[in-house]
């Protein structure tokens, strides 16, 4: 729960609630950036920025070669694929 | 060590683990015991064990599994309540998936989803959310646990449904903090340890600062550590320099991540929706002051707690366990009069063999061979 996983953002869906599409590992799903905006970094400036992704918020702006390490890490411990598992478990409606 | 050329860089691996040997000398009786370091959070605990890298370490030095992972800690009270709550027909009960197994003192909520109850696993609280605008006529209740890091996102998710207007959606609070947890490890009699890796990820919200009392009113050196093994050798070899130098402070291994004055959008989330609770009980380790949180009086209205009725009961925890000695590193988990025997994964007695990220569980999964190096190291 506590360990999070490194993804992308690839666009922002909604200005007003500060929602960002992520890819993470090549699944992609909606995530809250609240957490990485100020006003010197607004949403805009968010798309391509590689981002810690927690439980559906983004809660850390990471450097692109670190975040494809630790990727490369979690994938030879499979934990990528049990995070991606949980993402699409998850019951929520489409 | 075996596992060493799984590391990201081996030979840094070994670099740090001569420097530490190099060090222990230094330390004043680091030969008459081994020197305790606790990690705390249960991210770590994972790491150590899967790589095994307890047994690349001297035999002067022994780590102590702390007690952060969330669900580990969760007393069987408030899984009773959790069942109570999703058994209302209007309910539909939200969780992470790993607290779905905690038992109760009658049934664990994966076993009240078998029984009928509307139980569902989601990923996010968002999730939660979602399923609340999607069922007006139903209750959505989120299970809200963790540290300080999953914070923020339940509270930015209660903040959206007070937006949106969105009045069927509560959470059921159980998030814990760190630092009082700390300071009660460090307060009690028992409590041999030397050293910390402070968690990275709650560290990432919180910043720096909630950690210089274990340094400025404990004298313990303490370091913010990554999740990676290679961050926990450079943690360890951090700690254990600050032990050689004489010296105790917070140190920052986790930079790439862990800004030192945390994550203030995140933490002026947290602030507005939660405060402090009295003191909030703790399995294994009993009451603990401040260590959790509930919602203000603003946003009682998207409160389980107050919006429903639960039971609350308070369910000791049963004699023969032996969590709290593990948790501050009294004994080793393997030396509980239960451990593998009536207490084992799949049928966990203590909150330690509950998931991967507790110290008995972890040991039961990985760690025979590590128990078998300890034992010969130990005698
Ligand atoms: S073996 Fe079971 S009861 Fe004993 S300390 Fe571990 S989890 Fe607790």
């Amino acid at each position: 729960m506590c360990l999070g996983i490194p993804g992308q953002i690839v666009e922002i869906v909604d200005h007003e609630n500060l929602m960002a599409r992520v890819d993470v590992a090549g699944v992609r799903r909606e995530i809250n950036i609240a957490c990485i905006i100020d006003d010197a970094h607004p949403p805009e400036a968010c798309v391509g920025d590689w981002v810690l992704v927690h439980v559906g918020f983004a809660m850390s702006r990471i450097d692109e070669a670190e975040a494809r390490k630790t990727l490369a890490l979690l994938d030879q411990l499979g934990e990528v694929e049990a995070e991606l598992a949980t993402m699409r478990a998850s019951e929520a409606p489409a | 060590m075996k596992f060493v050329d799984e590391f990201r860089d081996p030979d840094k691996a070994r670099a740090l683990i001569r420097e530490i040997e190099t060090l222990l000398p230094q330390i004043p009786r680091a030969d008459e015991r081994p020197l305790q370091i606790m990690e705390f959070c249960g991210g770590h605990t994972h790491t150590i064990f899967r790589y095994g890298l307890e047994q690349m370490l001297p035999g002067a030095i022994e780590l102590v599994h702390g007690p952060g992972c969330p669900v580990c800690v969760l007393p069987m009270g408030r899984v009773d309540d959790c069942v109570a709550l999703a058994e209302r027909p209007e309910v539909i009960f939200t969780t992470f998936g790993d607290a779905m197994r905690v038992p109760g003192s009658k049934k664990s909520l994966l076993q009240a989803k078998a029984e009928g109850a509307d139980v569902r696993m989601v990923y996010s609280p968002l999730d939660a959310l979602a399923l609340a605008r999607a069922n007006p006529d139903r209750e959505v209740i989120f299970f809200a646990l963790g540290f300080e890091t999953t914070m923020p996102s339940t509270a930015l998710t209660v903040l959206a449904a007070e937006r949106e207007g969105i009045d069927n959606f509560s959470l059921f609070c159980n998030h814990i903090t760190t630092v009082p947890t700390i300071k009660a490890i460090l307060d009690s009699p028992d409590m041999q340890i030397d050293a910390f890796l402070a968690p990275g990820h709650v560290s990432m919200v919180v910043g720096e600062a909630p950690f210089r009392f274990v340094a400025e009113d404990y004298g313990k050196p303490i370091v913010v550590t990554g999740f990676e093994p290679l961050d926990i050798l450079q943690s360890l070899w951090m700690v254990i320099r600050q032990l050689a130098e004489g010296r105790c402070e917070v140190e920052n291994q986790y930079r790439r991540i862990v800004p030192p004055e945390g994550n203030s959008a995140g933490l002026e989330a947290v602030a507005k929706v939660f405060e402090l609770r009295e003191f909030f009980e703790w399995r294994g380790l009993g009451s603990i002051d401040h260590s959790g949180v509930r919602m203000r009086e603003e946003y009682a209205h998207f409160d389980a707690e107050r919006k429903f009725p639960v039971p609350s009961l308070k369910i000791a925890d049963p004699r023969s366990c032996q969590c709290g000695e593990v948790l501050k590193g009294v004994i080793r988990p393997w030396e509980c009069k239960v451990y593998g025997r009536q207490c084992t994964p799949q049928t966990p007695m203590g909150a330690l063999m509950v998931s991967s990220e507790g110290a008995c569980a972890a040991y039961y999964q990985y760690g025979r061979l590590a128990v078998e190096a300890q034992r010969g190291k130990t005698g």
